[in-house]
């Protein structure tokens, strides 16, 4: 475990994870300008803030998820929980995108989610409201509970990491990730990339992972 | 007055903001809670807040916690009377109170908001809350820059506030909804750091914002008209 680590953290600094296309290619339902400041001012941010808040101490070294896990509800360690759950979850949102999202999940997700809220189109009912209804800046998600896919929202950067369950898709619903484009509306904001954005080819290889 | 038309006259008139507000007492009926007038023109804080923002922070979100807060208290003991610091107040740390607390306080917190700045704000406080200030922080701009810094280490959507506890001053900040109302502190002054505050003139650079609020829009005689 600790050679993984060492491999994927050289030098015990983390770097910004390459955006999986280009920022002009969720346009129009997210445009250039917005994955611009999202991607390189927000992203960026976090994973800096966490470069040094963790110089120098038992984080050095450690990959996000541990320091997200080591440092999950301890109030002394708010500032590098949030640089690092942040960084973390920034990266899987924009694996939660493709420029060729949408449409069906593939058959095994599919049978999954039919089991767990019927349809797909009540999954993604139940997605979209928990976006809209997380008050504040915060997240909505598809995790796994065990075997079961479940709908969860997280306020700020909290993310089901902590919780024992297993990320599979996430929606950012912090006012950054829409405001330029959305303003006050983030229901058609979380509407437009659940309609044409949304990965299920990258929520279905989390099903394996 | 139909919604579209309604949202038509906000992009043509400064002064739709008002009419918002008698609109929505005039025709709420039952509404319990109308929003509060803003107390200058929508483009009265140019350049350092767009009359762009303004208009969706005024017209949509602050509008938004008005009008839901009235659906959240019909048929309740606080559509009857219940001032809006009583129902925030009220709904305080209860579980299943969470939104109508949510949506009082940011009516409450949004209609302070507008009056802790003024065009042609910024400068130096006078007079108790000058020596106040002094006292609490060691001076002025020693109180800008530790407002400054809470501002800007709030994580998440939020709030900045000056505060009254007892005889001193102090900076707090709150999140999403929070209100020194509820912390027995006398709140003397906010900034509003929720993003959509900032976001379409400043985009992540929160601190730009609140450097501006504190240089240039600041009402410091509203400050000190809280002063208890």
């Amino acid at each position: 475990m600790i050679g993984n680590d060492k491999t994927q953290v050289s030098e015990s600094v983390h770097v910004l994870a390459p955006l999986p296309y280009a920022e002009n290619a969720m346009e129009p339902v997210i445009s250039a300008r917005t994955i611009g400041f999202h991607y390189g001012k927000h992203h960026k941010g976090y994973v800096e803030n966490l470069n040094k808040l963790a110089a120098g101490t038992e984080f050095a070294g450690m990959t996000l998820e541990k320091i997200v896990a080591a440092t999950a509800g301890n109030p002394d360690k708010a500032a590098i929980f949030n640089n690092a759950s942040q960084a973390w979850n920034h990266t899987f949102y924009w694996h939660s995108l493709s420029p060729k999202g949408g449409g069906e999940p593939p058959a095994a997700l599919k049978q999954k989610i039919e089991a767990a809220f019927g349809t797909v189109d009540a999954c993604k009912k139940e997605l979209a409201t928990a976006a809209t209804t997380q008050f504040g800046s915060g997240w909505a998600w598809l995790a796994l509970d065990g075997d079961k896919i479940k709908v969860v929202k997280t306020p700020n950067a909290d993310s089901p990491l902590t919780k024992n369950l297993k990320p599979i898709l996430t929606v950012d619903v912090w006012e950054h990730a829409y405001y330029l484009d959305y303003q006050n509306r983030r229901a058609d904001y979380v509407a437009a990339v659940l309609d044409k954005l949304i990965n299920w080819n990258f929520a279905a290889g989390n099903l394996r992972g | 007055m139909q919604p579209f038309l309604r949202s038509a006259l906000c992009i043509l008139a400064p002064w739709a903001g008002m009419l918002a507000a008698a609109e929505a007492a005039e025709s709420a009926g039952t509404a319990a809670f109308t929003l509060s007038a803003l107390p200058y023109a929508q483009e009265a804080l140019e350049p350092y807040i767009s009359a762009r923002t303004m208009g969706f922070h005024y017209t949509k979100h602050h509008q938004a916690y008005v009008d839901n807060l009235n659906k959240l208290v019909a048929g309740t003991p606080w559509a009857n009377g219940s001032t809006l610091e009583q129902v925030v107040r009220e709904s305080a740390g209860k579980a299943d109170q969470g939104p109508v607390f949510n949506n009082a306080a940011q009516s409450w917190n949004h209609g302070f908001f507008w009056k802790s700045m003024k065009p042609g704000g910024g400068g130096q406080p006078e007079g108790r809350l000058l020596e106040a200030i002094n006292k609490s922080f060691g001076g002025v701009e020693k109180f800008k820059e530790a407002f400054l810094t809470a501002a800007v280490a709030q994580f998440g959507s939020g709030w900045v506030w000056l505060v009254q506890e007892g005889d001193s001053l102090n900076i707090v900040k709150t999140s999403n909804a929070d209100t020194p109302l509820v912390h027995g502190q006398n709140a003397l002054l906010t900034c509003d750091v929720w993003e959509h505050a900032y976001y379409l003139d400043y985009q992540n650079r929160r601190k730009d914002f609140v450097k501006a609020f504190l240089d240039h829009l600041v009402n410091w005689e509203f400050a000190a008209s809280q002063l208890k």
